[in-house]
């Protein structure tokens, strides 16, 4: 027997008896596809929470803080009893 | 927005439901050969299936002119393919057949049932099988060919002294 007979018995043989589908498939992956939609909206949601949260402590801090202000120097010695001259 | 909300869910429902009603049976059925399932008892062919149509379901929105049928069964053989790498510990392995399910396909495989399957049941190119399984289209080509003389030849009853090196010399 050549190939394409043989690939054509062989897809008789899959073909046949296929199986009854049952009625509850189509609710059974609506119910899981939907509670999958509903989980990564969620986790959108929660991502964008924790940036916004982030963003709003970061500019907290950098509002209190001042990091761009020159701090007053440490090094120099106060200079003190220079009205004596 | 909440309108036009509601206004989408209900068309990705209608036309999911569409979907359904003619793909299902077509799925099932490849899923009930790739578990080896008989047709009347397929707990796990109804699984990979209905697992693999929620995920074209929660995916509906962002197809964008994707074929849904195509990708619901690249999920269900990507699926298919983990689960028995997990439960075999490699696709081609000997385990796969001691268990000896039963069905048509019950004497092959789980590589050998995913090539027959997608090859000669849905139909899929050489060259797409081996890109979707991630192997050289040569082996598609002998694996497809070894599956085939098995469905055709069933070898008698204890089938597992057929050795490794056995296996890839026939032709």
């Amino acid at each position: 027997m050549n190939r394409p007979k043989r690939e054509a018995a062989a897809r008789r043989i899959l073909e046949q008896s296929p199986p009854r589908v049952p009625p509850e498939l189509y609710a059974e992956a609506v119910r899981r596809g939907a509670r999958m939609l509903r989980r990564r909206t969620a986790a959108r949601r929660l991502m964008w929470l924790l940036l916004g949260a982030a963003a709003v402590a970061f500019a907290v801090w950098a509002l209190t803080v001042q990091p761009w202000v020159e701090p007053p120097s440490e090094t120099t010695p106060p200079v003190t009893g220079w009205e004596g001259w | 927005m909440r309108e036009r909300h509601a206004s989408q869910g209900a068309r990705r429902a209608r036309e999911f439901e569409a979907f359904v009603a003619g793909a299902a049976g077509r799925l099932l059925h490849a899923a009930t050969l790739l578990t080896a399932e008989p047709p009347g008892a397929n707990p796990r062919a109804r699984r990979l299936t209905a697992l693999s149509l929620a995920h074209t379901y929660a995916a509906w929105d962002r197809l964008h002119g994707e074929d849904p049928y195509d990708r619901t069964r690249q999920h269900l053989t990507a699926r298919f393919a983990r689960e028995a790498w997990h439960r075999h510990g490699g696709l081609g392995g000997g385990l796969g057949r001691s268990r000896r399910p039963s069905g048509p396909l019950g004497g092959l495989s789980p590589q050998e049932r995913l090539v027959l399957v997608l090859r000669l049941y849905e139909g899929v190119a050489e060259e797409q099988t081996a890109a979707l399984l991630g192997l050289p289209v040569e082996r598609v080509r002998t694996i497809c060919d070894r599956a085939v003389a098995a469905l055709l030849h069933p070898p008698a009853a204890p089938a597992r002294p057929v050795a490794p090196e056995a296996k890839t010399a026939t032709p």
